[in-house]
């Protein structure tokens, strides 16, 4: 059945989505500087508007009225969801819109395969579309309840240590071949009841649709909290990929462009973030480090070593710094310390000093997530350096300030072969003059194991919550000046 | 189109993908997450051209939900990066 413009050639519906893919591409070429970025993500959105528009009219999925009904509503809520977004929040809400994605993929493949075995009766359907509905419903519940879960851990609901339980790989392995065997039941529809109606295969579509989202469950459940960035770049990835596969099968060259750039974004997060990490995408999806610091250990490391400092003697220390660092953590984003550390920052600017942002690529639960926190707090990002750009730089550092960090700068890393995080880049914190830790406690990071630098000599610890402890920075400061 | 410009159109499209992507720098890594996950919306579409109208109730309200959840992702998405690079524009460049 043809949409209300369904009589143009179809050369039309082709060039739209050539214009299209134009459009996505500029969109995302924009995005390589922060300037020009923001008319990137509307020349993005504008290839998305007519790449949907043209289709919506060409083909028509829904009667117009439900078909509008259903674009308020989503409009809406979307709206609604994007503007009350605290931003720190915003890591779980990305997650949340992926796993939408992924459902309305998985919901759309079903709905289609109904109407279709309605229309054309027995023996109509060909593998490609059977094929294509398999992969959608996996990928689409896999994406949908995997990022559920990923945003319940981001946002506190769900459990965010690393679940294990023995037998892991295994039940896990079952449930994928479960999913698959449904497939193969609804590309081949072997008659096994003699002449079963086709309208019989349906459920298998449903069973698979439910061992994908058992599987999604699975999936992410034993992954650590720390460790959402990844799962959520990939599940991002895997859709992209699933568009692409999509446009395969129907030769529909906006989704093979879109699904591939999405694709190649989320994979390109993925390997960023495993190789600050020194970790190979296995090991983030199924192994994990979730050891215990020991105890004794941690007793040797600190004991007499942990030299303690307030807020009165850190402003001292600053008021004679030429240059300061200071290097964020998912600390600030908890306490939603981002607004007085800004202030910290302007402050120390004003009167001369230079002030800089050391950020670690997988510092907080997203890529980038320091960079928009700060951004929201009216940070410029000319300050905000990378770890490769500001680790030469500490040693002519008089004072960092480590706020709500702890494994992105433990020194262990670098010296200890055998650690869990050996190999990953560090920030070399200690090669400055000083450097203040604002941490609650001397508990160990994600990766549990005690951080070597909290014993330095150089190392003062200011205990406390980061935004208490950094406002009453920022007061004792403005009292001085 | 054949199999063959279909795998041409992909790869190059990777190609450009993995050129535009890794000069995308950190700052800007979740409105790009979020400005990507708004494009992979576009699975739609292949649902879209597939299927005919609905002409069951069932089959009707799923591709509403559908519906209403792919705006949501594609709306969400869109509106989200545009908030995280009101942020960055407000005070870059100065």
């Amino acid at each position: 059945m043809t949409g209300v413009i369904g009589f143009l050639p179809e050369s039309v519906l082709a060039f739209a989505y050539l214009i299209a893919g134009i459009l996505f591409i500029q969109g995302l070429r924009d995005m390589t500087h922060p300037r020009t970025a923001i008319r990137g993500n509307k020349i993005s959105s504008l290839g998305m508007a007519v790449a949907v528009g043209v289709t919506m009219l060409w083909f028509e999925i829904l009667s117009p009225l439900v078909l509008l009904a259903a674009l308020v509503v989503g409009t809406g809520v979307g709206t609604w969801l994007a503007i009350t977004v605290e931003t720190t929040e915003m890591p779980q809400l990305v997650g949340l819109f992926n796993g939408f994605g992924g459902g309305a993929s998985a919901l759309v493949a079903g709905a289609e395969l109904i109407d279709l075995f309605n229309q054309e009766g027995a023996g109509a359907l060909g593998a490609d579309l059977t094929a294509a509905a398999a992969v959608a419903g996996i990928i689409g519940a896999i994406t949908f309840w995997g990022s559920l879960v990923a945003a319940g851990k981001l946002h506190g609901v769900v459990n965010d240590s690393a679940v294990r339980y023995t037998g892991e790989q295994v039940v896990k392995a079952i449930v994928l071949l479960t999913a698959l065997a449904g497939s193969a039941f609804l590309v081949v529809q072997p008659d096994l009841f003699g002449a079963a109606p086709l309208a019989g295969w349906i459920p298998a579509y449903w069973f698979i649709v439910a061992a994908a989202s058992v599987l999604g469950v699975l999936l992410v459940i034993p992954i650590g909290g720390a460790d959402m960035p990844v799962v959520v770049a990939l599940l991002n990835s895997y859709s992209g990929l699933a568009a692409a596969t999509t446009g395969f099968v129907l030769n529909n060259t906006a989704l093979i462009i879109a699904g591939t750039l999405v694709g190649a974004s989320g994979l390109i997060l993925t390997v960023i973030m495993c190789n600050s990490m020194n970790r190979s995408l296995t090991n983030v999806l199924f192994g994990g480090w979730g050891e215990e610091a020991e105890s004794e250990e941690m007793e040797d490391i600190y004991e007499g070593q942990i030299m303690s400092t307030s807020p009165e003697e850190v402003e001292m220390l600053l008021d004679t710094a030429q240059r300061v660092v200071i290097v964020p953590g998912y600390g600030m984003a908890v306490a939603q310390a981002q607004h007085a550390v800004a202030e910290l920052a302007d402050l120390l600017d004003e009167n001369d000093v230079d002030v800089e942002f050391g950020i670690h690529p997988v510092a907080g639960r997203m890529p980038g997530h320091m960079n928009v926190l700060l951004a929201e707090a009216d940070v410029s990002y000319e300050r905000m350096r990378e770890l490769e750009e500001v680790n030469p730089t500490f040693s002519q550092t008089d004072v960092v300030i480590v706020t709500g960090a702890n494994d992105v700068v433990n020194p262990k890393a670098n010296t200890d072969d055998s650690s869990p995080i050996a190999g990953m880049p560090v920030l070399n914190v200690s090669d400055a003059r000083t450097v203040i830790v604002n941490k609650r406690s001397l508990s160990p990071g994600f990766s549990g194991i005690p951080n070597p630098l909290f014993a330095e000599d150089n190392t003062n610890m200011l205990f406390g919550d980061a935004k208490d402890s950094m406002q009453e920075l920022v007061n004792q400061y403005e009292e001085n000046h | 189109m054949t199999f063959v410009g279909n795998l041409t159109l992909f790869v190059l499209s990777a190609f450009v993908g993995y050129e535009i992507i890794t000069k995308i720098p950190t700052n800007l890594h979740t409105p790009l997450m979020s400005g990507a996950n708004a494009i992979s919306g576009i699975t739609l579409l292949g649902s879209v051209v597939v299927a005919g109208s609905g002409s069951t109730t069932l089959a009707t309200v799923l591709g509403f939900l559908a519906v209403v959840m792919a705006t949501i992702n594609v709306v969400g998405g869109y509106l989200v990066s545009h908030k995280m690079l009101d942020q960055f524009s407000q005070r870059g460049g100065s």
